[in-house]
C-alpha cells in the first residue's frame, strides 16, 4: 500500500489489484480510481470479492498490484461483525481504544443520533441491532477520518432503521466531507444513498452512476454470469 | 503467625492480584481451561529443580514459557486451536513430570499441591516484583487484545500485531503461574487464572469493572486459602481452591437475585 506523495483530486488509486488466497483468484486485475468527497458502494455477489477487496485496501491481506491513498488520508473502517456478547465493555471504552477524548466521544455518538448521555456507559452488549451499528459508525467517525470503509453497515438491523442508519450516514459524509466505500446487497439502497456503484465479480463488471443499477442491462452484468474483459475507464 | 504464612500471605495477595488481572483476558478469550492446563507443564521443570539442585520455580518457569511459545507456534503453523494443542501437550508434561520425580514423594507433593512453609523473604520479594510487572505489562496490551477479540481486522487495520501481543501474554501468564505454584502447586494454580475473573465477569458491564473486581477475588482467594491453611494446618492449594468457589457461589446469588444483567 502506497501514501501518495503528491496531492491531487483523487483520494485513492487502484491499479491492477489481484488477490489470491488458499491457491484461489478472489480478485482479478481490477483497476479504478475515486476522487475526494464521493460515495461509492461495490455491490456484487455473494463471493464476489468484495470484503476481500477491502481488505486489501486496508492492507489485512496480501495483494498483486498498487493501492495509494493520497498523503495522510485517515481511514475509518466497520467489519461486518464484532464479537462483543462476551466481552464486557461499555461504549465509552470502547470509543477510548480510538480517542480518548470524552467531547469527542458524545459528538460522535450525537452525530450517529444516538442520546450520547443516556448510551455512553452501556455495555455493547446490551445494545440493540441498530444502536450497535450507529455505534460502529461512531467508532469510524471520533478520530475525523477522510474515507470510510463501510462492510454491509446494517447488517442485523430492521429495515426502518435500516434507511434512518444510511440516511445518516449520507448527511454525515456529506456535511464532513468525507469518502464513503460501502459494500452493500440491496441495490435500492445504493441507488438512493450512493453516487457511483462499482461491481464486482472477481473483476470489475460495471462501473457508474448508482442511479443505474436498478436497469435491467446493469443487474444482469452485475449478477450474471462474468466475463473478464478488460473493463475502460472506471473514475469519478 | 509464623514468618513463613506471613511471606505466604504476601506472595498470595500479589499473585492473586496479577493472575486475576490477566486471567481477565484467558476467561474473554474462552481459554480458561488452556490457562489450567498449560499450569501443569510446569511439572518437569520443577522435577529438574529438584533433581539438578537449583531452584523449582525457575525451572517451572522455563517449561511452561518454552512450551507456551512452542504452542503459540504450532497454533500459527498448524491453524489448530490452543485447546487442543495445549490439551495435546499437558497430559505429556504430566507424566514426564511424575516419571523424572520418581520415588520422590515429599517433593512431587510440593510440586503439585504446594507448601507455604518453604516460602521467605526472598520468594515474597520476588512475588512482589514480578506481579507488579505482570500488571503494568498486561494492563500495556489489555486493551489491543481486547480489540483483537472483538474484531482481528480492527485491531489489524490500527497496526496492532495481534501475535506479538498473545506471545508477550502467554510469557506473563508462564511468569504468574510460576510464582503462584508455590502457594496452590501446579494442579491447581490455573484456578488462580480462571475463577477469579469468571466471577467477576458475571457481575460486570465494564472493562474497569470486570479487572477490578477480577484482581481482588484472586487475591481474596488465596489469602483466604493461605490463612486457613495456616489455622488448620492443612495444604493451601484446596483451600485457596475453596475459597475462590465460595466466592464464585456468592457472586452468581448475587447476580441471581438482583436480576443484574449487562
Amino acid at each position: 500500500m502506497v501514501f501518495m506523495e503528491t496531492p491531487d483530486d483523487y483520494i485513492l488509486k487502484v491499479s491492477n489489484l489481484s488477490v489470491e488466497i488458499s491457491n484461489q483468484q478472489i480478485i482479478d486485475n481490477v483497476t479504478f480510481k475515486i476522487k475526494r468527497g464521493i460515495s461509492l458502494a461495490i455491490v456484487g455477489p455473494n463471493g464476489a470479492g468484495k470484503t476481500t477487496l477491502f481488505r486489501a485496501l486496508l492492507n489485512l491481506v496480501p495483494y498483486k498490484g498498487k493501492i495509494e491513498w493520497g498523503a495522510k488520508v485517515k481511514i475509518g473502517y466497520v467489519p461486518q461483525i464484532l464479537s462483543v456478547r462476551d466481552v464486557p465493555i461499555s461504549v465509552r471504552e470502547f470509543l477510548s481504544y480510538k480517542n480518548e477524548s470524552v467531547q469527542d466521544m458524545k459528538a460522535a455518538l450525537a452525530s450517529v443520533g444516538l442520546d450520547s448521555e443516556a448510551i455512553i456507559d452501556k455495555s455493547l452488549a446490551t445494545l440493540s441491532g441498530g444502536e450497535m451499528r450507529r455505534v460502529l459508525i461512531a467508532w469510524a467517525i471520533v478520530d475525523n477520518p477522510d474515507v470510510l470503509l463501510f462492510d454491509e453497515p446494517t447488517t442485523g438491523v430492521d429495515l426502518d432503521s435500516e434507511e434512518a442508519i444510511y440516511g445518516m450516514l449520507k448527511k454525515l459524509t456529506v456535511k464532513n466531507k468525507i469518502t464513503l466505500l460501502l459494500i452493500s446487497h440491496d441495490l435500492h439502497i445504493v441507488r438512493e444513498y450512493s453516487d457511483y456503484a462499482l461491481a464486482l465479480n472477481k473483476c470489475v463488471v460495471f462501473f457508474g452512476e448508482s442511479k443505474d443499477v436498478m436497469d435491467p442491462a446493469t443487474q444482469k452484468l452485475i449478477y450474471g454470469e462474468p466475463i473478464c474483459k478488460e473493463f475502460g475507464e472506471a473514475y469519478v | 503467625m509464623s514468618e513463613a504464612v506471613l511471606y505466604s500471605l504476601v506472595v498470595g495477595a500479589t499473585v492473586g492480584l496479577a493472575a486475576g488481572y490477566l486471567g481477565s483476558i484467558m476467561v474473554l478469550e474462552k481459554m480458561a481451561l488452556v490457562g489450567d492446563a498449560l499450569s501443569h507443564v510446569a511439572l518437569p521443570g520443577l522435577a529438574l529443580g529438584v533433581l539438578f539442585n537449583f531452584n523449582p520455580l525457575v525451572g517451572g518457569f522455563a517449561f511452561l514459557f518454552v512450551s507456551a511459545v512452542l504452542i503459540w507456534h504450532l497454533g500459527r503453523v498448524t491453524k489448530l486451536s490452543f485447546e487442543t494443542l495445549v490439551g495435546a501437550t499437558f497430559t505429556l508434561a504430566l507424566a514426564i513430570g511424575i516419571l523424572l520425580f520418581g520415588d520422590n514423594l515429599d517433593a512431587l507433593e510440593e510440586a503439585l499441591f504446594g507448601d507455604i512453609t518453604k516460602v521467605g523473604a526472598i520468594e515474597a520479594v520476588v512475588a512482589v516484583i514480578i506481579s507488579v510487572a505482570v500488571i503494568a505489562l498486561t494492563r500495556l496490551i489489555y486493551r489491543k487484545i481486547v480489540l483483537g477479540l472483538i474484531s482481528e481486522e480492527l485491531a489489524i487495520s490500527k497496526g496492532i500485531s495481534i501475535a506479538r501481543n498473545n506471545l508477550l501474554y502467554l510469557l506473563l501468564v508462564s511468569l504468574t503461574v510460576a510464582v503462584g505454584i508455590q502457594i496452590t502447586g501446579t494442579l491447581l494454580v490455573g484456578f488462580l487464572v480462571v475463577t477469579p475473573a469468571a466471577a467477576a465477569k458475571t457481575i460486570s458491564a465494564n472493562m474497569s469493572r470486570y479487572l477490578l473486581l477480577s484482581s481482588i477475588f484472586g487475591a481474596i482467594s488465596a489469602v483466604s486459602g493461605i490463612l486457613m491453611s495456616s489455622y488448620f494446618n492443612i495444604l493451601p492449594g484446596p483451600l485457596v481452591v475453596i475459597s475462590g468457589i465460595a466466592i464464585f457461589v456468592i457472586v452468581i446469588i448475587i447476580r441471581w437475585r438482583k436480576k443484574f444483567t449487562y
